[in-house]
């Protein structure tokens, strides 16, 4: 590689580094840490700027940075209030490389499962039901004056949205989160190609991950057995170690789901729950696993097939835990239809 | 024309059975709404509810997918993979807050032209009473922040106050 072909001048100073958080829980930046003793090579290589879980660092800095002067910001989180979209066109326009980072940012996650609610309802939920110790009923409201002038707090949109839905988006890393061995191989990677000794992938590749799904993956045994009864996991005592869990009756995301984790949780008896979103070349999740599921069916009459299908109890969040806000309908009709 | 509401309807139909159905009503000039669109496939069987979510996301105010009566597979048991997705497809769609009518299943053999052309002209009368889904509605663009405004932040200040 020819020095010119480098995106950075590592001689002159270190490329800067950033990873923000939107509507997440922090479980990315936690697999971020758990790359242990590898971190220590992202100091070592970049600056850090801009880390809010990590270091103090205030908005007012990244809005003073020249623009395209971070190389790589990792950025997990949908966007879910007015604040986690600003941030996401700020964070784009300061950075040269915006990865979309882990579940929520990449396909909306656990969050984007409000999606089947309207905001009110959510708001609602959080603020006034039989778990929640609010005699009042005190709702939050974004502004407020105090003595000392205006408080705001960020306004919540309508529907939580995937990164990419709001900004450009360079590559994607799914998972819920990263898997920390797939974090270390990307910085690596990126390790390499700041020192000009490898290429980045083609914008728009889903990094850190496996092409094929997590069946693929999975050791278990698939012998196309059919099932006359949907359960839960805990359900069935044993689990059977070494037979698809489907195949027992289980509804496995492993079909529909990107490998990339090993098959974490079928190897350790549990079903896939699909936290690494659609498969290679699945332009919707939930579609491929209702094909999936409807394979192991073992009925033809519609009335069997409906007592079978009973033992879903709740199929839109079975098929879309992770991927309601990134699958073509984004969202329940409730959550965006304006009264 | 009237200005009643027209639903566009997107129909999936089996090369087998159903295909020949619509064409055996079109060639003996059977009158039916001409509110779907086809789209021919080699079998029911080979309808992935991608399709289905497809339509209804791009505009479609429902979606007929039709296939060969059980057991009169051209491919043996296909219809009834069609069936199991369907049924499951529809405790999908309600859960996402759409009516389960916007979708259904007919089965048509490629002598049955007349009930092509009646399930046909039935499905789009049941539609324009369900209305217009307006999925479109959901992009970005319509997503203002306005109208959780109202949803939440003027809840009347009463809710928002600690009573004395």
């Amino acid at each position: 590689m020819t020095p010119s072909s480098k995106p950075f001048d590592v001689a002159q100073d270190k490329p800067k580094f950033a990873m923000y958080w939107a509507a997440s829980c922090g479980g990315c930046e936690i697999a971020v840490l758990n790359t242990h003793e590898k971190i220590l090579d992202v100091d070592a290589n970049f600056e850090v700027v801009f880390w809010p879980v990590a270091m103090d660092a205030k908005y007012k800095n990244v809005e003073a940075m020249e623009d395209s002067s971070i190389l790589i910001t990792l950025f997990n989180g949908g966007i879910r209030n007015d604040e986690n979209e600003r941030l996401a066109k700020l964070l784009r326009q300061k950075s040269k490389i915006l990865v979309s980072f882990g579940s929520c940012a990449c396909e909306g996650c656990i969050p984007g499962l409000a999606n089947l609610s309207p905001v009110g309802e959510i708001v609602h939920t959080a603020f006034n039901t039989i778990t929640t110790d609010n005699p009042n009923e005190i709702y939050p409201r974004t502004t407020f004056d105090v003595p000392e002038g205006e408080l705001h707090i960020p306004k919540l949109e309508p529907i939580l949205r995937p990164l990419d839905q709001v900004v450009d988006v360079d590559y994607y890393m799914p998972g819920c989160p990263p898997e920390s061995h797939q974090i270390a191989e990307v910085i690596d990677l990126l390790i390499k190609v700041i020192h000009g000794e490898g290429e980045l992938p083609p914008k728009g590749t889903v990094i850190g991950v496996g092409n094929s799904t997590v069946c693929d993956e999975c050791p278990r045994v698939r012998n196309v057995k059919m099932i006359k009864a949907f359960r839960r996991i805990q359900d069935i005592a044993p689990v059977d170690p070494t037979l698809c869990i489907l195949e027992q009756g289980v509804p496995c995301n492993g079909p529909a789901t990107r490998s990339g984790c090993n098959a974490r949780c079928p190897q350790a008896g549990a079903q896939c729950i699909g936290c690494y979103g659609p498969a290679e070349g699945v332009m919707d999740y939930g579609a491929r696993l209702i094909t999936a599921f409807a394979a192991v069916i073992d009925a033809t009459a519609p009335e069997e097939i409906d007592k079978i299908l009973d033992g879903i109890p709740d199929p839109t969040g079975q098929v879309y835990r992770f991927n309601l806000a990134g699958s073509l309908m984004k969202a329940a009709k409730p959550a965006w239809v304006k009264e | 024309m009237t200005d009643q509401f027209e639903p566009t309807i997107i129909g999936f139909t089996c090369n087998w059975c159903s295909y020949r159905a619509a064409d055996l009503a079109g060639t003996a000039r059977m009158k039916y709404a001409p509110n779907v669109r086809l789209i021919r496939m080699m079998c029911s069987g080979r309808l992935d509810p991608t399709f289905v979510l497809r339509a209804l996301s791009s505009g479609a105010d429902g979606v007929m997918i039709t296939g060969c009566h059980p057991g009169e597979c051209h491919y043996i048991e296909q219809n009834y993979k069609a069936l199991r997705r369907f049924l499951l497809l529809r405790r999908v769609l309600k859960g996402l807050g759409i009516e389960p009518e916007r979708v259904k299943l007919v089965w048509a053999s490629a002598a049955e032209g007349t009930r092509f052309a009646s399930e046909t002209t039935t499905f789009v009368e049941e539609i324009r009473k369900l209305g217009p889904l307006n999925w479109g509605k959901a992009d970005d663009g319509a997503l203002t922040t306005d109208h959780v405004e109202s949803s939440i932040i003027d809840r009347p200040s009463s809710e928002m106050e600690v009573p004395a």
